[in-house]
């Protein structure tokens, strides 16, 4: 299902030296538009599930009567009004309008992250669990359907594995994305290995993992869990801090999209079939026909 | 090559252009159908009966919540919730220090019990050092010590057709059109027969303070702080809670909240 085709006809009726290939399975496009769906909303309630204590600590509880807080979004009193602040690690920031005080004009509100950020818009923590855990059971179900798929059509070893000659090019790939110079070719560029295997292997296994270590019921099972993540409240910041490299994720990945050419980049999440550079002046292999 | 390159000034603009829209796609568009009782929020709802059944084909009935040192009661238990009961009934009881206070234990079983404070401590008794879990996303360490609901459920004699343990309380949650609200509870008799399920009277060594749930509170080990009534009063042994409340088996859970609170 997952074979390298190559489709000359319509580069060549353009009159252009290019080549269309498959260069996505209906598993890895399938499962891509699912998570893409699935992580949005846990996005949004997962800020409206945090609104409801917006503190992060580190260790197995909360301190209130001594301090392990590393970040408190709030609002207070000052001279001016009231005004929204962000603290990390002892560091506050004023964030009137977006942290800690916003809504519209006249009508803002305390709320850690703001209305248009949240699921539901209004607070509410009870819907935006429901949605955060019916998101979390597909997003998870469709993580395990995509490693197995990928383990079965040779994607994940083919595609995304890093080999030797990965590190070899890595210095000249980050020059390259630098100067927003993008080859387009069936295989990822190192950089590409790297953003996708880390999120697909490290940050969404790190996002099911702390999520589970923040269940009650699951800490009775996985007892350990904790213990080796450091604590609950520990495992509830890291949960937190993934997500923000997630969101760090989906802004270079939109980027980038746009930067390599977006017609093209969409068509082959969407339909599997990427124009790929003319490949008399790549200096690689020119034909992967079947 | 070149015919793929795009210039950074086109780039730029339509970066932002996206971001802008991403930004604008948030507010309100989601809000619909999220309501108790709407259709899209109960078909979302099932995903918490799968999380009910997996969590509980995986810890089984006894799966231990985990247990702390001394060394981890670091701070007093946070009170939450109510805190101090402004009920005229709550208030006389606690004015004869809870004499006149008793447990009722009600429902479906086959010996309806009336335990006074001393009957209560008279039974075994359980001490357990562990991690209280906010809903909201706190937590605190205390060490809690109290009967196991396991020993008064066998002494009422539980009948077979009951399938929850309703918990009624004596403090006021809200205040309503139709009168006083008082909070209430339920959990199911698996949990209620788990070896930490207790019924609290004394923290950190010293007895329950108003604040935390004086004279009795439950402790549920293995979910969340909403599922551990303070205050409380009567027990009572049902196979549905349909006709309590808003039907869906508590306080917060008629406000939205799931009724299994593991996660």
């Amino acid at each position: 299902m997952d074979t390298v085709a190559n489709k000359e006809s319509a580069a060549e009726a353009d009159g252009k030296d290019t080549t269309l290939i498959y260069r996505q399975s209906r598993w890895t496009r399938l499962t891509h538009w699912i998570w893409a769906f699935s992580l949005f909303f846990m996005l949004l309630s997962g800020l409206q599930i945090f609104n409801a204590r917006p503190q992060l600590y580190i260790g197995k509880q909360s301190g209130f009567e001594f301090n392990n807080t590393i970040l408190q979004i709030g609002a207070e009193n000052t001279a001016n009004g009231p005004r929204g602040f962000t603290e990390i690690f002892g560091h506050r920031f004023d964030t009137t309008g977006v942290l800690g005080w916003s809504g519209p004009p006249g009508r803002e509100t305390a709320r850690a992250f703001p209305s248009w950020a949240t699921i539901p818009s209004y607070y509410d923590l009870g819907t935006a669990r429901v949605v955060h855990f019916f998101f979390a059971w597909i997003l998870t179900t469709t993580l395990l359907v995509w490693l197995i798929a990928g383990l079965v059509n040779g994607h994940i070893r083919r595609d995304l594995a890093p080999r030797m000659s990965d590190l070899r090019k890595l210095p000249r790939d980050i020059v390259d994305h630098a100067k927003l110079k993008f080859h387009h070719t069936r295989e990822y560029n190192t950089l590409q290995k790297m953003a996708y295997g880390g999120v697909l292997f490290v940050l969404l296994p790190l996002m099911i993992i702390t999520g589970l270590a923040m269940s009650p019921s699951m800490n009775s099972v996985l007892p350990w869990l904790n213990e080796i993540l450091g604590g609950r409240q520990t495992a509830r910041t890291i949960h937190f801090s993934v997500m923000v490299l997630l969101v760090l994720f989906f802004i270079v990945h939109i980027l980038m999209i746009l930067a390599a050419g977006p017609i093209n980049e969409l068509r082959s999440i969407i339909t599997g079939w990427y124009r790929t550079d003319p490949p008399a002046r790549h200096n690689q292999p020119t034909e992967r026909s079947v | 090559m070149a015919k793929f390159q795009i210039s950074r000034r086109k780039f730029l603009t339509s970066a932002s252009l996206g971001l802008s829209g991403i930004m604008l796609s948030g507010c309100d568009a989601f809000d619909s159908g999220l309501g108790v009782g709407d259709g899209l929020r109960s078909f979302l709802e099932n995903a918490n009966g799968l999380t009910w059944r997996a969590q509980r084909l995986l810890a089984g009935r006894d799966a231990l919540a985990p247990e702390f040192t001394e060394a981890d009661i670091r701070q007093p238990q946070r009170p939450n919730g109510v805190t101090a009961p402004d009920d005229d009934t709550y208030k006389g009881l606690l004015a004869n220090n809870f004499a006149d206070w008793r447990l009722v234990v009600t429902g479906l079983v086959e010996k309806p019990l009336s335990l006074t404070r001393e009957q209560l401590q008279n039974m075994p008794s359980r001490t357990q050092i562990t991690r209280h879990d906010c809903v909201e996303g706190w937590s605190c360490i205390a060490k809690w010590t109290g009967t196991p609901l396991s020993l008064v459920l066998d002494q009422a004699v539980v009948k077979p057709e009951a399938r929850y343990v309703m918990f009624h309380c004596l403090d006021t949650i809200e205040q309503s059109l139709s009168g006083d609200i008082k909070y209430y509870g339920s959990i199911d008799l698996i949990d209620a027969r788990h070896p930490q399920t207790i019924l609290a009277y004394g923290l950190n060594g010293k007895p329950l303070p108003v604040e935390n749930g004086a004279p009795l509170r439950v402790r549920v080990e293995r979910q969340l702080g909403y599922k551990m009534p303070k205050y409380l009063y009567k027990i009572e042994l049902v196979d549905s809670f349909a006709n309590v409340g808003g039907g869906r088996g508590g306080y917060w859970e008629d406000n939205g909240y799931d009724w299994y609170g593991g996660i």
